[in-house]
C-alpha cells in the first residue's frame, strides 16, 4: 500500500507541475502528430505485435479509434510496451497519454494513483481450467485441488477468499508467468489452473488436446478492464470516454465499417446523423474536434461488436462469446449513455 | 662379484610382442578414463544413462524439426501427435528477435554496423594488427551512432568535433600549465557541444544534407538492443572502473571518499532497482515534457554498475602486486600517471582478465533484465510473439533459440580471454 501511495503523491506531484507549465493532453497530442498509447508487453487478443511489428489487439484497436478521432489517422499512434510494474507511471509522468492494458477498475487505482478509467471496454472475471479426466463439473468440487496461481496479482486474492468462503482448502503452485503456468498445468503440476477467463480460453485454445480440458462456469471476481488517462484534464477524459462510447452505440445503432459512408449522407435516425456528424449539431466542438470524429474512430476498426469479433471473438482463436460484453439490449453489459 | 661366473645368458634378443589389448588404444583409454575404480564406473555407467535418456527424449524431438509451418497448430498437425521442434517460429520471427520493430527496409544499417564494430574492436583486441586501424576505432561511436539512429550526419559529425576541439584547447593551454590545460580541454568542449555542434550541424545539415532516415528508440529491440547495451556498457566500465580502482587507492581523501562511496552504494542495490531508477524515477525528477531516450537512461545505468564491480575486479589485480613494484617505480622518478601507465597498470590489469571478462559476460547476459522496464530484448520479444495467437504456447524453441545466440557471444568472449591470458603469459609456472 505504501507503494501505491507513494506513486500517487509523485503522479500528483507531477499533474500540479504539468497543469502549471504546459498545454492540455489534446493540444499536446495534437501538436506531435501522435497518441502515446501504453499497451502491454503482449496479451493473446488484447496487444501482441504481429510479424510485421504491427501492433494488434482488442486494446490496441481502442488506441487506434482515440488516434484516429484526434488526429484524423489511426496509425499515428506510438505504442509504449510497459510491464505491470511500470505501466502507471508511465501514464502518470505524461510518457503515455492512454494506458489500454487490461487494467482493472479498481478504487483505490481511481482514487488513489489519481487515474481516471473512461469506461469498461471488457468485462471479465477469474475462473477455473482443469483437466477433463479430473472428473469436476463445478469449482465447488475443487477441495483440496493444488492450483497453478500467479503470484502478486488480484487473482491470488480472490483465490484465497472464495476458497476461504467455500469452506475447501487448496495447495497454491506460485508460477509467474501465463507462459509458465501453461508448462506447469500441462506437466500436471498443478490440477487447476486460474487467472482470467478471457486469459484461460485463450491458453486453452493453444493446447494441442483443447477438448480434454475444460473452463469451470463459475467467475469468481469482477475485472472490468478498460482504458485509463491521468487525471487533471478532463477534457482528455471525455475525449477517450466518448470515444468508447462511440463504437458501443455504432453497434447498438447499426452504424458498422461497412455501411458508415452510406449512413453518413444523413439518415432517418437523429442519434446516427449526430454522431457522424450528419446534422446540425457539433457534439465534436463540445469536446475540442470536429464534427466528424466519431465517424473517424468507428471507421478505423469497426464499431464495438466488430473489433471484439476481429480480436477475440468466436472465428478467432481465442473464442470469445460475447457474454457479459454484449450489448445491454441483448442482455450484456456494453451500455453507451446517448449522444445528445 | 665380478669374477663369480653367469651360468646362463640368453644371447639373443627376445621377439618385441604387442602389448596387452587392455593396454593400448581406445581399451587402455577406457579403462584409465571411465573405470578405473568402482566410484568411476558408476559415474560413468550414470553418464552413459543420462546420455541415453537425453538422446531418446530429446532425438525425435530434434530429428522431427519442422521449419516450414505458419502457426504451432501447422506444426501439429504435421507431427501427427509425434514429438517435434517446431522452428517455424524461427523462421517467422527470427528478424524481430534480432531487430526488434526496426523498419525492414532499414536492416542493413545494423548489419554494418555491427560488422563495423567487429572492425573497430579488432585493433584494440589483437595487437598484431595495424595501428592505424585505432583511428577508425575511435571514430565508430559516432559512425554508429548515426547508422543506428539515423537523422544528419553533421550531429555526430560535429559531436566528434567536440574532441578535436579539446585536444586543440588542451595543447594551446600546454605551455601555461598540466592543469590549466586539461580544465581548459574539458571546458572548451563542453561550451562546443552545448552552444556550438548543434546549431553548426543544423546549419550544415541546411547547406549539405546527408541523412538517413530517423528510427526511434521505440523500435530497436532483441539481439540488436542487448549488443547495443552490451558493447557500449562493456566499452565504457572498463575504462570509469580502471580510474575508480585508482581513486579508491587515491592518497586525496575526498577523492578516495567519493570512489569508495560510489563502488559500495552501486554495489549494493540490485541491477533491476536501478532499471526501475532509469525507467520509473527519472520521469518524475525531469521536467515534463523532456525526452530524455529510454535506452541511453539504461545504458548510463548498466555502465556504472559495471563500472563499480570492474574497478574491485581492478582493485583485487592491484592488490596482488608486490609492493616492491610500486617502490621500483617512485625509485625510477615517474610521476604517478607514468608510473600506472607503465609499471602498474599493465600488470594489474594481466592478472585481472578472468575477472574483467567475468565482469564482461556478466553484463552482457544482465542485459536481459532491461524486460522488467518493457523494453522488448530477446527475451521480452519472445512473451511478444507468444503473445500471437498463430504461437500461443510455443516456448522452447524460442528460448534455444535465444539461448543458443547468447551462448555464442559469451563463449567467444571466454575464448578470447584465455588467448589473451596464454599471449600474456610471462612467468614460467
Amino acid at each position: 500500500m505504501k507503494k501505491t501511495v507513494f506513486v500517487g503523491a509523485m503522479a500528483a506531484a507531477t499533474t500540479l507541475v504539468a497543469g502549471a507549465a504546459s498545454a492540455t493532453v489534446l493540444e499536446e497530442v495534437q501538436g506531435r502528430g501522435e497518441l502515446h498509447c501504453g499497451v502491454s508487453t503482449g496479451v493473446n487478443g488484447f496487444s501482441a505485435p504481429d510479424s510485421t511489428g504491427e501492433w494488434q489487439g482488442f486494446d490496441v484497436a481502442i488506441c487506434r479509434a482515440v488516434a484516429a478521432a484526434v488526429l484524423g489517422d489511426p496509425n499515428k499512434v506510438k505504442f509504449t510496451s510497459t510491464t505491470g510494474q511500470t505501466r502507471f507511471s508511465a501514464l502518470a509522468s505524461g510518457e503515455i497519454d492512454i494506458l489500454t492494458r487490461n487494467t482493472t477498475w479498481t478504487m483505490s487505482r481511481d482514487a488513489d494513483l489519481k487515474f481516471s478509467f473512461a469506461g469498461v471496454n471488457y468485462y471479465d472475471g477469474q475462473g477455473f481450467m482443469v483437466n477433463k479426466a479430473l472428473g469436476v463439473s463445478s469449482a465447488k468440487e475443487l477441495d483440496g485441488a493444488t492450483v497453478c496461481i500467479q503470484t502478486g496479482t488480484t487473482t491470488e486474492l480472490n483465490l484465497a477468499d472464495y476458497f476461504k468462503a467455500n469452506n475447501m482448502t487448496y495447495e497454491p503452485v506460485p508460477i509467474e508467468t501465463n507462459a509458465e503456468a501453461q508448462q506447469q498445468y500441462l506437466a500436471g503440476a498443478c490440477d487447476v489452473y486460474t487467472t482470467d477467463a478471457s486469459g484461460l480460453a485463450a491458453t486453452r485454445a493453444t493446447f494441442a488436446d483443447p477438448e480434454n480440458h475444460a473452463v469451470l462456469p463459475e467467475i469468481i471476481s469482477k475485472e472490468p478492464l478498460g482504458p485509463l488517462v491521468a487525471h487533471g484534464d478532463d477534457q482528455w477524459g471525455d475525449i477517450v470516454r466518448w470515444t468508447m462510447n462511440a463504437l458501443v452505440a455504432a453497434e447498438e445503432l447499426g452504424i458498422t465499417s461497412a455501411n458508415i459512408e452510406e449512413l453518413s449522407k444523413g439518415t432517418a435516425n437523429p442519434e446516427i446523423n449526430r454522431i457522424l456528424g450528419a446534422s446540425d449539431d457539433d457534439l465534436g466542438a463540445m469536446i475540442g474536434l470536429d464534427k466528424e470524429w466519431a465517424k473517424r474512430a468507428i471507421s478505423a476498426g469497426g464499431n464495438y461488436g466488430e473489433i471484439f469479433a476481429a480480436n477475440i471473438g468466436e472465428s478467432t482463436p481465442i473464442g470469445l462469446a460475447r457474454g457479459l460484453n454484449a450489448l445491454w439490449t441483448q442482455g450484456g453489459l456494453q451500455y453507451s449513455p446517448p449522444f445528445r | 662379484m665380478s669374477d663369480k661366473m653367469i651360468s646362463f645368458v640368453r644371447t639373443e634378443m627376445l621377439p618385441e610382442q604387442t602389448p596387452p589389448s587392455s593396454q593400448v588404444g581406445a581399451m587402455r583409454w577406457v579403462r584409465e578414463n571411465l573405470f578405473s575404480g568402482p566410484v568411476n564406473t558408476l559415474l560413468t555407467l550414470l553418464g552413459i544413462a543420462v546420455l541415453y535418456f537425453l538422446a531418446v527424449h530429446l532425438g525425435p524431438w530434434f530429428k522431427n524439426s519442422i521449419w516450414n509451418a505458419d502457426s504451432l497448430a501447422e506444426c501439429r498437425e504435421i507431427l501427427a501427435g509425434q514429438s517435434g521442434a517446431c522452428w517455424g517460429v524461427i523462421k517467422d520471427r527470427w528478424h524481430q528477435l534480432i531487430f526488434g520493430f526496426y523498419p525492414a527496409e532499414e536492416y542493413w544499417r545494423p548489419t554494418i554496423t555491427f560488422f563495423l564494430m567487429l572492425v573497430a574492436i579488432a585493433p584494440v583486441l589483437f595487437g598484431g594488427l595495424p595501428r592505424k586501424m585505432m583511428w577508425f576505432s575511435a571514430i565508430f561511436p559516432a559512425l554508429a551512432f548515426w547508422l543506428l539512429w539515423g537523422g544528419s550526419i553533421w550531429y555526430s559529425v560535429f559531436a566528434m568535433l567536440g574532441f578535436v576541439v579539446a585536444y586543440v584547447a588542451f595543447r594551446a593551454l600546454q605551455q601555461v600549465s598540466g592543469v590549466v590545460a586539461v580544465v581548459g580541454a574539458v571546458v572548451a568542449a563542453v561550451i562546443w557541444w552545448l552552444l556550438l555542434a548543434g546549431p553548426l550541424g543544423d546549419l550544415v545539415a541546411s547547406v549539405v544534407p546527408v541523412a538517413l532516415p530517423y528510427i526511434r528508440s521505440d523500435d530497436f529491440g532483441g539481439f540488436m538492443i542487448s549488443i547495443i547495451i552490451g558493447v557500449t556498457g562493456i566499452a565504457l566500465s572498463l575504462p570509469i572502473g580502471i580510474l575508480l580502482a585508482l581513486g579508491r587507492q587515491s592518497d586525496m581523501p575526498l577523492v578516495r571518499w567519493i570512489c569508495v562511496g560510489f563502488i559500495e552504494f552501486i554495489r549494493g542495490v540490485p541491477l533491476i532497482t536501478l532499471l526501475f531508477t532509469a525507467s520509473l524515477l527519472l520521469n518524475y525528477f525531469l521536467p515534463p515534457g523532456t525526452n530524455f531516450d529510454i535506452i541511453l537512461r539504461v545504458i548510463i545505468m548498466v555502465t556504472l554498475f559495471a563500472a563499480a564491480y570492474m574497478a574491485e575486479v581492478v582493485r583485487g589485480g592491484f592488490a596482488a602486486l608486490p609492493r616492491g613494484q610500486y617502490e621500483a617505480a617512485d625509485a625510477l622518478g615517474l610521476d604517478y600517471w607514468k608510473a600506472q601507465r607503465l609499471i602498474l597498470l599493465p600488470q594489474a590489469l594481466k592478472i585481472s582478465i578472468p575477472g574483467i571478462v567475468n565482469t564482461f559476460i556478466g553484463l552482457f547476459k544482465d542485459t536481459t533484465l532491461v524486460v522488467f522496464i518493457g523494453i522488448l530484448d530477446p527475451i521480452g520479444l519472445s512473451n511478444a510473439i507468444r503473445a500471437d495467437s498463430n504461437w500461443n504456447g510455443i516456448i522452447w524453441e524460442l528460448y534455444a533459440f535465444i539461448a543458443l545466440c547468447f551462448f555464442l557471444f559469451c563463449f567467444g568472449m571466454s575464448r578470447y580471454s584465455q588467448y589473451l591470458e596464454g599471449k600474456l603469459k610471462t612467468d614460467h609456472r
